[in-house]
């Protein structure tokens, strides 16, 4: 399935202010896997980020998604099959009620409104969202803002998900259940964070950017293992990598978290 | 600050209001829309110096608050709080007009005093019906009747925008308001200088954030329409509703009732 593909070419990008955003990024990412893209503040991950959806127009290289070149053309095509979810949910939830805003995307596909209806609904229970259907977004958690943001995305039933920072601002409870919704999701994930804990837990692949650049792109685990390359690009090893706050050893052999953490190192 | 914060709470408490359950909430909002919108077209026909024939009108927000349940108090205060509109429209009226039009015994009272207190009445008397009117709808129902009713949908969509950010707005104002308080501790931090660059900042915050919520419209195939599913469904039950209204308003309109009541009282009396 050649459709679920997101590759670049020697990407770069010039803000017309001059600053310089990235700078030659390439990558290939294929379909169902999850890659996680991590990087200091104004490393570029967000304006890498923008290009994916077509905001914004590499100033030179060339970036395929799915089926189709990026270009001003194919835009429309682009933006329906990838969904992206934004840092702030309050710039995504734009309409007055949680339905409206789950049905705005399908509606805009042109849906017939039976369709829509069965769309927002499963969107909704997706993301275990059902009781807020007729709440206006302003009145919810940030927990169930992120949600709801998310089931927005997906009653576009979109090819790639791609979001920006999506743990950020939420209680370690509602961070959990976050994780636990996108591990169920087969999506092709591209995850900009700085939760490094998380992209350990989702994705098996990191890109590190730092100053526009790539910088590494291998395995999660073995990329968080090598300090200084972390130290280089402004970031250090996820907490459950790091030595055990109560006796400070490190554990012999790194364990993936999954696995359980007992006190005999 | 702290009022600031509960001000803008009180907005949202009258979608809260909205999800009631009487006969008033389930009607159509353009049935209540559109009689409200006759309400305040008679009430704003009389004459500047008629009073006792706007009297009556009162009857259709006590009824309606009465119908629907709603808090008295919390719609009092909420007139209370923009009042201060209406008296500085209205509080030149008697030094400019001074010919004395009324005698109560040795009071002579202007028609500056009797125009200012229409104008009260009045104000009193339209954003009541407009705050009963949200408080039974839901201002996202209101604009969608206002949809349906033919306005352009630009200007609908402008409005439900509005209501969408303000929160998000008066959050930030917030934010900024405590972040500067809790740093002057004398008046310098007040200065006039001060809240020009505040106000300046949350101008290009506020920018910022269209241009994400432009993005994010963008992301989901918005083309300059904004489509929105509500059935809305206009029956007998609304049609009496609007024409019941509307009947009585006119009539009030055409004859002043405490007029005519007092010459009754009178006539029988004398």
């Amino acid at each position: 399935m050649s459709h679920h593909i997101v590759e670049a070419q020697n990407l770069h990008f010039t803000y017309p202010d001059g600053t310089l955003g990235i700078k030659g990024i390439s990558f290939r990412i294929t379909h169902g896997e999850s890659v996680a893209v991590v990087g200091a503040n104004g490393a570029g991950k967000s304006t890498l980020l923008q290009h994916l959806n077509g905001y914004l127009i590499p100033s030179s290289g060339d970036l395929r998604i799915g089926d189709y070149p990026l270009t001003k053309k194919t835009i429309n095509e682009v933006r329906r099959s990838v969904g992206m979810v934004f840092q702030d949910p309050d710039d995504q939830l734009f309409m007055p009620t949680v339905f409206d805003d789950v049905a705005f995307g399908p509606l805009n596909l042109g849906l017939p409104e039976q369709d829509v209806i069965q769309r927002v609904n499963q969107a909704l229970e997706t993301v275990g969202m059902m009781h807020v259907i007729k709440r206006p977004p302003y009145k919810l958690s940030g927990g169930e803002k992120r949600s709801v943001a998310i089931a927005t995305v997906l009653a576009m039933s979109p090819d790639i998900l791609v979001m920006d920072e999506p743990s950020s601002n939420l209680d370690p409870l509602a961070r959990r259940r976050l994780i636990g919704l996108l591990k169920s999701f087969h999506h092709t994930k591209i995850i900009a964070t700085h939760d490094l804990d998380m992209a350990l837990e989702l994705c098996e692949r990191t890109i590190v950017i730092h100053g526009g650049q790539i910088t590494a792109d291998s395995a999660t685990l073995d990329l968080f293992q090598n300090e200084q390359l972390l130290k280089e690009s402004g970031l250090e090893a996820p907490l459950s990598m790091q030595g055990c706050p109560v006796c400070s050893k490190t554990a012999k052999g790194f364990q993936p978290p999954t696995q359980d953490h007992s006190h005999t190192h | 600050m702290a009022k600031f914060d509960s001000q803008l709470f009180d907005i949202g408490y009258m979608d809260t209001l909205a999800v009631g359950k009487t006969s008033l909430h389930t009607l159509d909002p353009r049935a209540k829309l559109v009689t409200t919108m006759v309400f305040i077209g008679t009430v704003v026909s009389f004459g500047k110096y008629d009073i006792s024939a706007l009297i009556p009108f009162v009857i259709f927000p006590i009824v309606l608050v009465a119908w629907g349940g709603l808090p008295t108090a919390y719609l009092i205060k909420k007139i209370m709080i923009v009042s201060p509109f209406a008296f500085f429209i209205g509080i030149f009226n008697p030094l400019i007009d001074q010919t004395v039009i009324m005698h109560m015994g040795s009071l002579h009272i202007t028609g500056g005093w009797i125009s200012f207190a229409s104008i009260l009445l009045r104000f009193a008397l339209t954003v009541g019906a407009a705050l009963v009117l949200i408080s039974l709808t839901g201002f996202h129902a209101v604009c969608m009747g206002l949809e349906k009713l033919g306005v352009p949908r630009p200007f609908v969509v402008q409005l439900l925008f509005l209501y969408r950010y303000i929160f998000v707005l008066m959050d930030e104002a917030g934010r900024m308001i405590r972040a500067r308080a809790l740093r002057s501790f004398n008046s310098n931090g007040r200065s006039l200088k001060i809240f020009g660059s505040m106000i300046g900042h949350l101008l290009l915050r506020t920018m910022d954030r269209a241009q994400r919520i432009h993005l994010a419209m963008c992301c989901r195939g918005f083309d300059g329409h904004i489509r929105l599913i509500h059935p809305m469904a206009f029956g007998i039950r609304e049609a009496a509703f609007v024409l019941g209204w509307s009947a009585l308003f006119i009539s009030m309109r055409l004859y002043n009732i405490p007029h005519i009541l007092g010459k009754l009282v009178t006539e029988f009396v004398l």
